[in-house]
This record gives structure tokens, sequence and C-alpha cells, in this order.
């Protein structure tokens, strides 16, 4: 029991924990829109899109970076979207070259003048140190956004993700509604960064949601599950890394595959074959039937 | 009556590369017409076309005002792995009528009502994966009559399924259309749909002829179509396309 509330005893921990709780359920819970879609690499681009908004941003307008690595976030999200609309292939040349670009700006711009907010390492990696009242603010008010958005476009999202082609002529507005989703993903990447890191940012999209995938064949219980277990990745991860010494969203990460892993063992041929299908899914909107 | 989808000069394909030149065609509430042609002839094209998912790069299409549409893809372009039951999978035509994600007593009743008239009312609860190809068509036939529409547009329906379900659903179709409802589907199966389709559009990056089946299985439109010589016999007053044997079991 010592173990778990010594660390609570700093408030630096609490905060931390706080974040990265909601972090791992928020990420899992988008998450599963992102793994069913096949759009795992999107996620892993737009995570390194959005460090290179982040660190421009800093230079421009100290006070209002966090809004401006949003909007970069967004317009990139948008911009991915839309070529992948049009063509697979070249989504994934576009993402490759749009996101690494802007990733490696954020590089030189780091490098070059330095960093008015969070470290280099702390911003690829995560870091529960200096997380402020209002990081938390905008986590909540995006989990929020984030929840009503799923809530009350539940169904065309579920149409959307299975079959966009029979949705968009049933009438469903698919353009919208990934446009949202992009922006909801956006704005998720972006206030998680800070305790998750960059780089890790796309394994907590994806892990909750594979693992949920292995557990159920209920879409609606899968958003659960993967809510959950991005939940509890966040909280053991974070004491893991108090304990450990190493930064909080690499620990969040391990916590998540060795969770993977054990579930995988679990739930054996059952699982894998739940898990086929996960990120094989082309849309039929992407495909180029004569 | 006005017709409820028309294609005037339609060119229209992916990119820059036009699949369909030059489509005239028009969907009247009483058709129940089938697309045929080869492999890349552009019967989907054609399909996404009447849709609206796909915008023609010259040409105009106009619909009724009031038009309401469902769509059964092709069973092979489906994440089967996908995360629903049938149950759910059908619900989804009902989208716009409900804000909140789960249904209410009135949507649980009509699916039933729907699933049971599909002859698939005790697989509600299975998840999609579970289905045989013949019940995986019947739930989108589910999902598309949920919807209630005027016009029913079809992918390949009758591929990779077998004989008895094939009959099925042209027979299922076929009441739809007494019904009132207009039914278009593509299909590489000629024989199957001169027995019971009343109009067919052989398609080859245009349309080759339309009408009855009398009308164009004939050996000329054939050739144009497929690009092969292909025999047609009558049969109980149906035509009926042979395909050649091979030269040298011929010659034994």
């Amino acid at each position: 029991m010592d173990t778990l509330l010594e660390p609570l005893g700093f408030a630096f921990f609490q905060k931390g924990l706080l974040v990265a709780a909601l972090s791992g359920a928020l990420l899992g819970f988008i998450g599963v829109y992102i793994v069913l879609r096949g759009m795992s690499y999107i996620g892993h681009g737009l995570s390194h899109a959005i460090f290179g908004g982040y660190a421009a941003m800093q230079l421009f307008a100290v006070q209002f970076y966090v809004l401006g690595a949003g909007l970069w976030g967004i317009a990139s999200a948008i911009a991915i979207t839309s070529v992948a609309r049009r063509s697979r292939v070249g989504a994934d040349a576009a993402i490759g070259v749009v996101t690494t670009a802007s990733f490696a700006l954020g590089v030189a711009l780091f490098s070059k003048f330095g960093s008015s907010g969070p470290s280099f390492d702390n911003a690829l990696f995560g870091s529960i140190l200096g997380i402020s009242n209002t990081q938390i603010l905008w986590l909540v008010v995006v989990m929020i956004g984030t929840g009503l958005f799923v809530l009350l476009r539940y169904r065309e999202l579920l149409f959307t993700t299975f079959d966009p082609d029979v949705a968009r002529a049933s009438g469903v507005n698919v353009a919208r509604t990934e446009a949202l989703l992009m922006i909801a993903l956006s704005l998720s990447i972006l206030v998680t960064l800070t305790v998750i890191g960059v780089t890790l940012v796309a394994a907590m999209l994806v892990i909750p949601a594979v693992i949920a995938r292995m557990l159920t064949d209920s879409f609606g219980r899968m958003l659960a599950l993967s809510t959950v277990v991005g939940l509890i990745c966040g909280i053991t991860g974070m004491y893991l890394s108090y304990y450990a010494g190493v930064p909080s969203g690499t620990m969040i990460v391990l916590v998540g595959a060795v969770v993977f892993v054990i579930v995988l063992a679990v739930t054996g041929a059952r699982g894998m074959h739940r898990m086929a299908g996960v990120n094989d899914h082309a849309p039929p909107k992407m495909r180029m039937p004569a | 009556m006005a017709p409820l989808i028309t294609l005037t000069n339609v060119s229209a394909g992916y990119g820059r590369v036009n699949v369909l030149h030059d489509v005239t065609l028009t969907i009247d509430a009483s058709d129940f017409t089938g697309v045929v042609g080869p492999s890349g002839a552009g019967k989907t094209t054609l399909l996404r076309v009447l849709l609206g998912l796909i915008k023609p790069s010259s040409g105009t299409r106009t619909t009724d005002p009031d038009l309401r549409v469902a769509y059964v893809p092709q069973l092979e372009t489906v994440d089967w792995n996908f995360p629903v039951t049938v149950f759910e999978c059908v619900l989804m035509a009902r989208t716009h009528q409900r804000l909140w994600p789960w249904s209410s007593a009135e949507e649980r009743r009509e699916v039933a009502h729907v699933l049971d008239r599909l002859g698939i009312g005790d697989l509600a609860e299975r998840h999609i994966r579970e289905l045989s190809g013949g019940q995986q068509q019947r739930m989108f036939l589910a999902r598309a009559l949920l919807r209630q529409p005027h016009a029913l547009l079809l992918d390949e329906p009758t591929s990779g399924v077998d004989i008895n379900t094939r009959h099925d659903v042209l027979h299922l179709l076929g009441d739809l259309h007494a019904e009132g409802m207009a039914i278009v589907l593509t299909t590489h199966d000629l024989n199957g749909m001169a027995a019971h389709l009343p109009r067919l559009v052989c398609v080859n990056g245009h349309i080759v002829a339309e009408g009855t089946p009398k009308e164009v299985i004939i050996p000329s439109v054939l050739e144009e179509t497929f690009g092969a010589q292909l025999e047609v016999l009558e049969h109980l007053g149906m035509p009926i396309v042979v395909d050649p044997a091979h030269p040298a079991r011929t010659a034994n």
C-alpha cells in the first residue's frame, strides 16, 4: 500500500497521475476509430506533425502555442484525410513527406532557438514534471468534447467507419464526419503530448484498441474496454515510471505492450482471429473498382 | 412519371481516367434492370455514378428531388472482421432517425421484422463474420430495406453465393419490384439474369445495348460487350448463352 501512497505525497505526481490516466483513457477511446479505419499510420504521422507546429508556435507566440499547434495538427489531419480519400498509395507517401517534414522543422527550431515550454526530450518521450492546471483543464475539455462528439455522432461514426461508401449513398455526410473525427484526434494528441510524448502517442492510440478488439466482437464493448485499458496503462505506467526513473510515456507504452502479450496468450487463436482484420481494413472508398 | 435517375452523356472514372464514356441512361420507378459486362467494363462505376458516389467528368446526372436510394455493396469490399453484430449492421440504415447510440423499441421491432422477412431473424445477435455468403447478402438486403428506398442498387448480389441463394435473392428482388421498388443490379451472370430480369443493359466502357433479354442477348451484342464469339440458344422461349468449346475438344 505504501508503494501506491508514497508517490501521491508529491503534488507533481498527483497531477501526473491524473493526466496519465485521462490521457490513456482518451487515446484508448478515440483509438478504436483510428484502428478500425486502418489509420494507425495517420495517428503516428499526426503526432509528429503536431510536434512541428508545437515548436514553431512557441517561437512566434509563446502564450498561444498550444492553440497554434492544435490548428497546425488539425490542418495536417484534414490534409492527410483529403489525400487518403483519393489514393491509398498517395496517402502513405503524403503522410511520410508532410509529417516527417513537419517533425524535422520542429527539431530544427528546438535545436536553433531552444524551448520556452517543455524540453526536447520531454516533448519526445513524455514527462510528468511541470504539468500546469491549464494543461489539465485543456485535457478535460477535450475529453468532454470528444465524448460528446462520439455520443451524438455514434451512428454516423460507426457507419462511416464500417462502410463509408454505403454510408454516403445513404445520405451520411462522410467528409464532415471524417473531418470532425480528425479534429478530435488532433486535439487528443495535442493535449496528451506532455505526458505520453510525441513518439509514443501513436502506440497508445493503437495498443488499447487492439487489446480490446481481441477481447470482444462488439463495437460498443470495444469502445468501453479500450478506454479502460488505456486508463489502466496510464496509471500503472505512471507508478512504474516513478519508481524506475524513466520517462512516463515510455513506461505507459511498455505496460500496454505487456498487457497486449498477456491478452494475446489468454485469448489465443480467437484473439488472433479477431485481430486479423484490424488495420488491414482498406475502406472501399479507397479502392478503384472497374 | 419522371425518371428516378437520369444520366445524360455521362463520362466518369477515377482520377483523370474515364472508365465510362458518353452514357445516357434512365432509371424509372418501374425498372428491374441488370447491368452486364465483363470485368473492367465499368459496371460498378456505372452503379456508383447512379448513386452519386462518383461525379461525372462530363455530362449530367439528375435525380428525383425526393429520391431515397439504398445500396448493397459487393461482399468482397466489406471488412467481415469488423466488430458488429447483424442487428447493429442492419440498424446502420437508421443513422439519421435517432440521435442516441442505443436503439429504440420501435427500431428493434422494425429490424426484427425485416430480418424475419429475409429468413435470418434468428441470426440478429451473431457477429457478421459467422454468416455464410447467402446470409451476408440477406443482411445487407435487410439494411437496404430498412431505409424503405424508392430504388435499390446492388453490386454483384449473386456473386459468391450458391445457386439456391442466387435463386432466392432474385425472387426476393422480384417481389420488391412487384411492390413498386426500382431495382438495378450488376452481374456477370448472363443466363441467370435473362430468366429473372425484364431489362438488361450491356456495358463495355459505354452502353453497347439495352432492352429485353431477347433483344440484347444476341451474338453481335455479346461480341461487342464481351469481346468473344458466343453462341445463343433458346430454351423455353429464353435466350441461353453457351460458352464456345475449346478448339481441341471440338476437333476430337
